[in-house]
Formats: C-alpha cells, structure tokens, sequence
C-alpha cells in the first residue's frame, strides 16, 4: 500500500527494524514456503481501499435501499419479531468490553462476561422453570436440531423423532439437516387443521420404544396455545420418549412455563429479548434442559458455573465448566462441534430480562396476548375472513384466512398500501386455503390494528368486490 | 513488583447476582400495559387463555430500578478483558482490532430494523450487499460460489462436511462406501466434532517431524473409505503445509474431496488462495479474518465457498441476481442439503464483514496478511531466544499468522508450566496464548498477535515474556500464584465441575444453600 492503512500500525521503518531483527531480507521471504504454482500474481477482483467516510457512504447507500417497516405497520413474525428495545439494552450490550471480548478461557479477567452469563442461565432458568440453561446456541432452529441429537444421545438406540404437523417450516428444514447425518428420522404428528391442537390418538399411535423424543411448540407455529400438554406430558413420559417444547418467552408471564407440564429439553428463540430483527440474524438460540448431571453431561454448548477462588480469602466467582463435553477436548466424541455461540445476544438478553422484572415480564405477555387477539377478532369481522381460522385461543400470531382472494394478491395489495402484513401460509402448508400469518405484539396500539384491519378492508371492497 | 507489573491493575468491584439485588417493587423499564379499551372489547384474560394453561406462580426474577441495572452491568463490563484494552494473543482466534465503524454501519436503521420474510422488493439493499459479499469472499479464497448461512465456522463445517456427504451420495454414488474423513492430529477441535456430527468415522493423521501432515502416513490412510481430508493451511503450528499439492493429488486421486478450515485464512489473503491449492470446499470465520467482534464467544458468521461441482448442494435460499438486476431468494435446489440457519445467518456480522472488506480493500487485505505474518515471526524469533522457551519443528520454516512456543524446558528447569505463564501475564495487561493447544506440542503456547498490533506492544507483550522467564527461574512461586493484579485471583474450576457443587443457575445456587452444601 502507499500510505499506512488506520488499523494497520506498522510502519515501514517498523518494517525495517523488525525483519532485521530476525534476519529476514524482506516479507516475501517470509512467504517463500508457499509453492511457486500457487502464489498469487493477479490481484484480486475486490473494491480498492476506502476511507471511513466513504465506508459509512457505501453502507448507509446499502441500508437505505431497504424498506424500514415503519412503526405499527409491520405484521411479520414467523421465527423473529419486532419489539421495543429499552435504550438501556444496547447501551449496556453494546459496551466494547463485551463486543471486542473472546470466549472467557482466563477467568481471572473475564469476571464481566461470566457473570453475566451466569445471569441469563439463571433468569431463563427461573422463567421457564427448568434446572440449566445453556449460554446459547445459533438460533432456536439449530437449537431444535442439537435437541434431537441430545434426545437421541440420552435414549440410545431411539431413531425416531415426532414433530407436529405444522410447525415453524424454516425449523423443520434446519432439523432435518441435523438429523439425517445422524440417523435420526424425523416423523410428524398430525394436527386438527381446525384446532391447531395436536390430535393425541395419533401422537399415541406413533410413541413406541423406538422414539427418543417429541417436540411441541406452545404457541406453536400458527400462535395457537397447546391446551393438551398434560395429556401430551403423560403419553410421552409413558412411553420413555423425552419432551421438547418449543416456547415464545415473552408468553410465559401469562401461559404456563414449560417446566410446569415437566418438558425435559426447553427451546426458544432469544431475538425478542432486545435484540432487534436484523434481516433475520444474528439470533439467539435458548437451550435448557432438566435433570442431573448426566444429563446434563449431554447437554450443548458452554455452560457458566459459580465457583470460588482457590485461596483464603474465598471469593464468589464464575467459570466455564463442564469443559470435557466440548469439542476442543473431547474432539470427534463431543457433544456437539458448537464452539463460537451468541454470548453477546446472550449479554444482550440477560439486560433485557433484567429491566423486564415479573410484573413486566407479566404486562408484556397480556399486551400482546390481548393486541393480537383484538386484531383477530376485528379482522374476522370482515366479510370473507376467518381469523383466526386456525385455532381459538392464540397468542401473538394467528393465521387469517382469505375467502375470495389469493394471500400474495392480499400481500401485494396491503405492501402498495405501506403495510408489511403477514407471512404467506399457503407456500408451506395448503391446509388452511388462501392464508397469511399475522403477527401482532406491543408495538401494535389498538389504533394501529384499527388501520390495519380497516386497509385490508379497503383492499377486499376495492380489489375483490 | 516489576515496572510492567505495576502498569495493570484491573477493575474490580464487588458485584452481587441482580438476585441478590432484588427490591420488591422496583421496576426497570415501564413495558406497555394492554389498552383500556381492548381489555373492555375482550374482557378478563380468561377469555384469551383457559386458566389452565394460565401460569400460577410468577417467576422470582429480580426486581432492580434502572439506574442499577445500569451500573450492575457497567461495573461487570469494567472487570472484563477485550481487545479495546488491550492484546490478545490468542492462537487460532485472531482477535483484531475490530474498527468501529463496523459496529456503527451494522446498527444502521435500514439495516437492524427490517424483516427476514419482508417481501424481496423491499430489502433490496440487504440481498446486494450479501450477494456482493459473496462473490468477494469467493474471490479471496478462490471458490465458485459462497453461502452465507452458518453462523459460525463450526456450524461452516458442518455444512461442509454435508455437501461432501451430499456430493458422494449424488455424483460419485458411494456415500454408504466413503465413510471416512481425514483430519491431521493438530486440527482444530472443531473438525473431527464436525466430521462426527456428519455420521463420519474419523481417521486422525499423524503429524511429520517437520510439523507438517506426513503424506506417507496420508498415503497410507487414504483409500476407497475415503470421503475428504479437513485440513488448515498454514496449519495450527503456524506453518504453511508446503506439499499441499502433493497432498490433494493424493487425496483427489483416491475420489475424495478436500476441505479448507478457514480459521488461519488471516495468514494467506491476497498471497494465495485456498481454491488454487486444491481445495474444493473452505470456510471462513469472518469473526476471525474480518474483524467482526467476537462478543465474548459470539456471534460469529461462518460462510462456505465451494467449487462448481457442489454448488447444487448448498443450503437454500441462495441469493440471486436477476435479469433486470435486481436480487431475489431462489429457493429451488432439489440437491441442496436444506438449511443451517433459521433466515439467511448472521446478517448484522455480515454487514461488519463487509464494511471491514469495503475498507481495507484488496491492497489492504493482502498487507493485513503481510503484516500478520511478520508479527507472528517477529515474536516467535524473539521469544525462542528467551531462556525456556523453544520453537518447535523447523526451525527454518517461516512461521505464518501465528508461532507454537514450547515452554517444555522451562517446565522441567522451574516446574513453570504453560498454563502459569499465560497467568502471569494476566498481570502485564496481556491476555494469554492459547495454552495447550495444538496437543502435539508439550507446553504449548499458541501466540498470534494479528497485524493490528503495533511493534512497541508486541515489544511490550515480549519484555514481559522475558521478565516471566527470569522469575520463573529466580522466584518461580510468584509465576506459579499468578494472576496478581487481576479482579480474582485463580478460580476454582475443579469445584464447579464437581457433582456435589456444580451451580449453572441462581435457582440452584438456592437449592444448594437450602441443602447445607455450601457454606456460603
């Protein structure tokens, strides 16, 4: 380069100074171990050096060619949804000691983020009311991949797996990329199209010896609320499988705690506990199990344990622990190969929880479980729709049905009108006719779902009619 | 006490669990209550959810005003170590400097705010800087085409060891047959776990005396079992496999394919590359060569470049550019492998990846990498002059992006071990080397100080390597009680390991007191 590069140091004379010291004629010398035949001579097709302000020129052009749902306008969830984030979440999160930090491996000086670890193993832990968190996983799709394989692990020998019918589909397609390598047939359970709830029959009929898990999701995929997990918690244990449940965490102020209905893997997804949607990632995977240490030992990912100093004075501190299951000891018998996770939404987690208290954690769930089923209701007032057309009892999400319309002609029509409305049904699952699932939280007013039901409204009379 | 000593001291503040804090009544943020109106519309919440399935117990978290959160996570911030402090030798996790210009460019509006499943028309920003992305990343490290998707290099492997499964069940047809993955005894952890979480037998590779993949051994190991060799080049001693075209043929010849762990790519941009050397599947930790932070443990961003015989198996949607020039999500790959992630992967490191790559450009990448390499020699020359250290393997091979010291012989001089020296150094204000790693060399300290450090504090980082050498044969205790100036002193790892006293939550914590097992 002509000019030193900001984050690049060394100077020439540096140069200088430091080959003669080790008595190297010059950098390619040190790069004279590399064939002849694969050393570079073409420079690369890549964008030539810029400045900063130009850097922040290119990226602001990129960020302001997408179209930034506005405020109450965004009816779009699906896997990831859009909450307020307390300006206290990324002002603490964001602090360059947690983001330019690595994995604590020197305890002595990473005290910050191993405690703070250790607060969010403890404030799911107590939510979902299960004995471990995990500190985090990808996102909860690979979460539900790992939990197959630590069910499969703790039930040797079980290669069957049971889904529901209609569950989050971008979660089934991760789950059977983690399952098929490991032999793992991955089996669904019907759901009554008209309920959402599981038909148990079929559950009965599909548990034998052979199936080491099953997984619910409570509100499942299409926001209804599993009535039946006693039922459900009772069949399964009878026939020795594992429960897994897959929960919204913000629900749990109001709906039952998976804990509660004695599931034994706790899965969800952490990206509405302050850390904002992104385009989908980075996520935060949310992993817990209960039981002992052996099942424990099976478990993924890195785990934060509270220990004391080795020597008088005893002080209170925190450590990684339970090391011998991962990878860069146990090697190709790990329990998992996960290694780099999300400590940082897991930081950005642990604050947010820590703002929410019980009574806030209580208030959020009835807000949305409130806002979304008015706007259920009001949407279903509508001539020629049913929402919510699958399922009575529901909770943020709802799927709504379109009698004389097509769900992407409903899609196109609202996104001329500035409303983000919802993730089209029909592409994965043709049960339910011409569907959108709508996603409704805090962030929706009773006047913003007034507009939005009166804009669709609009579209049917001036579209359809 | 020395002069360098004295210099560190951190932060250390007496820091309760935010249990511990608990006030009944203190609220840290007002969180929107339901709407007057739409609880008259609806009535009580029993109407929305039966009362069975209505929780009956709150959950005991913490109750804490504002202002303490603030501080509580304020105070915790300052009691841990980070590359904006200080450096961060660490082998094999290249921990840059990470420009803050990234951060800001990734928290842009337009980017943090929009939706995964809005409609393509209107993320259209989004799709090009990803495609974009992907045809840099593909260049640099000389592959057809590239994913995105995982979100770490791990779960990068593990979509790679899968296509390679995918590519001998659909074009060799002999994926029942190749069971078997190669990986050389100092592989990264994370390679035979990928291969094994794949469904494949490993076959570990002994290393030559030169530190180098022995390609008799590798002769001998390869055959029709074989599915493909992981490998990592410069490898995990830090030196550059120089038969690797030896060792491709090899493997190339007996049908199997070979894979490129990304993790050491920061030694080689822009001076050679991967898909020229006969890989046909690589890696990249963008969190380790693009200077994405890596946020305490994550999130990383792990995309995979392959060949354009298996680009037919990466994982869907893969993004497109359309006629018009717009960019799309196609997702009609029959022979894809599915998917690794939820949405499209870490998107929000994806941005810094290429704010970073949009900076440097391509004579600023290949620097870095110049830079890195005489850093890591720099140090490695330096530091095998000191008494009790030694340079393992070649002595005249050039090192690359990092050095394996052994303090083997100051072990058995003193009884100062490895792991005391990468403590003692806590108290200079330099994070230790990776100890112990790679496991083929005894006493190892794994050091790759990355071109972002400057020659006075790799001077720095080196005089405090002598004054540990001297007091390891002078007063060895002071090494051996290491850390000093730290918040904590050692911890105890074997007690939170133990049955009787493992404690993974605050709920535990309780139980356990409840139960007199602790004296606390």
């Amino acid at each position: 380069m002509k000019r030193n590069h900001p984050y690049l140091p060394i100077t020439v004379e540096n140069k200088k100074e430091m080959l003669e010291s080790i008595g190297a004629k010059n950098i390619g010398s040190l790069f004279s171990d590399i064939p002849e035949k694969f050393r570079l001579e073409k420079k690369l097709d890549l964008p030539t050096s810029h400045t900063e302000e130009e850097v922040n020129r290119r990226l602001t052009a990129l960020a302001s060619k997408n179209v930034e749902p506005t405020d109450g306008k965004n009816f779009l969830g699906a896997g990831v949804d859009m909450h307020y984030i307390p300006a206290a979440v990324p002002a603490l999160a964001n602090r360059s000691e947690f983001v330019t930090s690595y994995t604590s491996y020197q305890a002595e000086i990473s005290q910050g983020m191993l405690q703070t670890l250790f607060e969010y193993q403890s404030l799911l832990a107590e939510i979902l009311q299960i004995d471990v968190v995990n500190s985090s996983m990808y996102d909860m799709a690979s979460a539900l991949g790992e939990a197959a394989r630590m069910a499969s692990r703790i039930k040797r020998k079980r290669p069957r797996f049971l889904v529901p019918q209609y569950m989050n589909p971008n979660h089934l397609t991760v789950l059977e990329t983690y399952c098929e390598s490991a032999d793992i047939e991955v089996e669904k359970v019907k759901q009554d199209p008209r309920s959402g709830l599981l038909i148990l029959d079929d559950l009965e009929s599909k548990l034998d010896d052979d199936v080491s898990g099953v997984y619910i999701e409570n509100p499942s995929y299409l926001g209804v609320i599993e009535e039946q997990v006693d039922q459900i918690n009772r069949l399964v244990h009878d026939a020795g499988s594992l429960l897994i449940a897959g929960v919204d965490v913000l629900s749990l102020g109001l709906i039952r705690p998976p804990g509660d209905y004695d599931a034994d893997i706790v899965i969800a997804e952490g990206q509405p506990l302050g850390s904002p949607v992104s385009c989908g990632g980075p996520l935060l995977g949310i992993f817990g199990c209960k039981g002992g240490t052996r099942v424990i030992r099976q478990m993924p990912g890195r785990l934060v344990g509270l220990t004391q100093t080795k020597e008088e004075p005893y002080e209170r501190g925190y450590v990684l622990t339970l090391v011998p299951r991962e990878q860069h000891i146990r090697r190709e018998k790990a329990t998992s190969n996960i290694c780099s996770n999300q400590a940082l939404m897991a930081v950005t987690a642990a604050v947010y929880l820590s703002l929410l208290t019980p009574s806030g954690l209580e208030q959020m769930s009835k807000t949305i479980a409130y806002n979304s089923n008015y706007a259920a209701k009001k949407l279903n007032e509508l001539d020629g729709i049913v929402a919510p057309a699958v399922g009575s009892s529901i909770w943020k999400e709802f799927a709504v049905r379109f009698e004389d319309t097509t769900a992407q002609d409903v899609h196109e029509g609202l996104l001329e009108r500035g409303i983000h409305g919802g993730t089209i049904l029909s592409d994965s699952f043709l049960d339910f006719g011409e569907s959108l699932l709508v996603c409704v939280t805090e962030l929706h007013g009773k006047q913003d779902i007034d507009e939005f039901v009166q804009t669709v409204e609009e579209y049917l009379t001036e579209e359809v009619a | 006490m020395t002069k360098d000593e004295r210099r560190y001291r951190q932060a250390k503040w007496d820091v309760p669990l935010l249990f511990e804090k608990s006030t009944p009544g203190q609220v840290g943020h007002w969180f929107p209550a339901p709407e007057d109106e739409i609880v008259k519309e609806l009535g009580s919440v029993d109407e929305l959810v039966s009362q069975k399935m209505q929780r009956k117990k709150r959950p005991e978290i913490p109750e804490i005003s504002e202002p303490q959160i603030v501080r509580h996570f304020t105070r915790l911030s300052q009691m841990n170590y980070s590359v904006t402090q200080g450096t961060y030798p660490l082998g094999s996790c290249t921990m840059k400097y990470n420009p803050v210009i990234n951060n800001r460019c990734a928290s842009l509006s337009g980017f943090a705010n929009i939706h995964p499943f809005q409609d393509t028309s209107t993320a259209q920003g989004a799709l090009e800087l990803m495609w974009e992305l992907e045809k840099w990343l593909g260049e640099l490290s000389g592959m057809d085409a590239v994913t995105l998707q995982p979100a770490a290099g791990a779960q990068g492997e593990l979509t790679g060891v899968l296509l390679i499964r995918e590519y001998h069940r659909c074009v060799t047809e002999e994926c029942e047959q190749r069971s078997e993955i190669l990986t050389p005894d100092s592989a990264h952890g994370t390679n035979p776990a990928s291969a094994a979480m794949a469904g494949f037998d490993v076959v570990v590779l002994p290393s030559s005396d030169e530190g180098l993949v022995d390609t008799d051994a590798l002769k001998d190991a390869v055959g029709p079992k074989t599915a493909g060799l992981m490998l990592t080049n410069p490898n995990t001693i830090g030196m550059f496999e120089k038969d690797i075209n030896e060792i491709a043929a090899t493997v190339h010849d007996e049908g199997g394919l070979l894979y490129y762990d990304g993790a050491n790519l920061n030694a080689i941009m822009g001076m050679t590359r991967p898909g020229d050397m006969g890989f046909d599947i690589v890696h990249m930790n963008l969190h380790k060569t693009m200077s994405t932070p890596h946020g305490g443990g994550g999130p990383g961003a792990g995309p995979v470049g392959v060949k354009d015989k298996l680009t037919e198996f990466l994982p869907i949607p893969r993004i497109v550019r359309k006629a018009d020039d717009s960019f799309d999500l196609d997702y009609d790959y029959p022979n894809s492998i599915g998917k690794v992630h939820g949405f499209f992967g870490n998107f929000g490191v994806l941005v810094r990846a290429y704010s970073y790559i949009y900076a440097l450009g391509a004579d600023g990448l290949k620097e870095a990498s110049k830079l890195a390499v005489l850093n890591a020699n720099y140090c490695a020359r330096r530091i095998e002059q000191i008494k009790g250290f030694n340079l393992p393997y070649s002595q005249e091979a050039p090192r690359k992006h990092e050095c394996v010291i052994s303090a083997q012989q100051m072990k058995e001089d003193t009884g100062v071990t490895a792991m005391h020296i990468g403590k003692r150094l806590l108290d200079f204000g330099v994070h230790a080397p990776t100890v112990y790693f790679p496991q083929i060399v005894d006493e190892a300290l794994m050091i790759e100080p990355t071109e972002t450090e400057s020659k006075e504090e790799l001077d720095t980082f080196i005089d405090a390597m002598e004054t540990i050498s001297k007091e390891a044969y002078e007063t060895p205790e002071k090494v051996k009680n290491a850390p000093h100036s730290t918040a904590f002193r050692k911890l105890d790892e074997y007690r939170a390991a133990h049955p009787r006293t493992l404690t993974l939550s605050w709920r535990m914590f309780q139980e356990r007191l409840s139960e007199g097992k602790d004296e606390e």
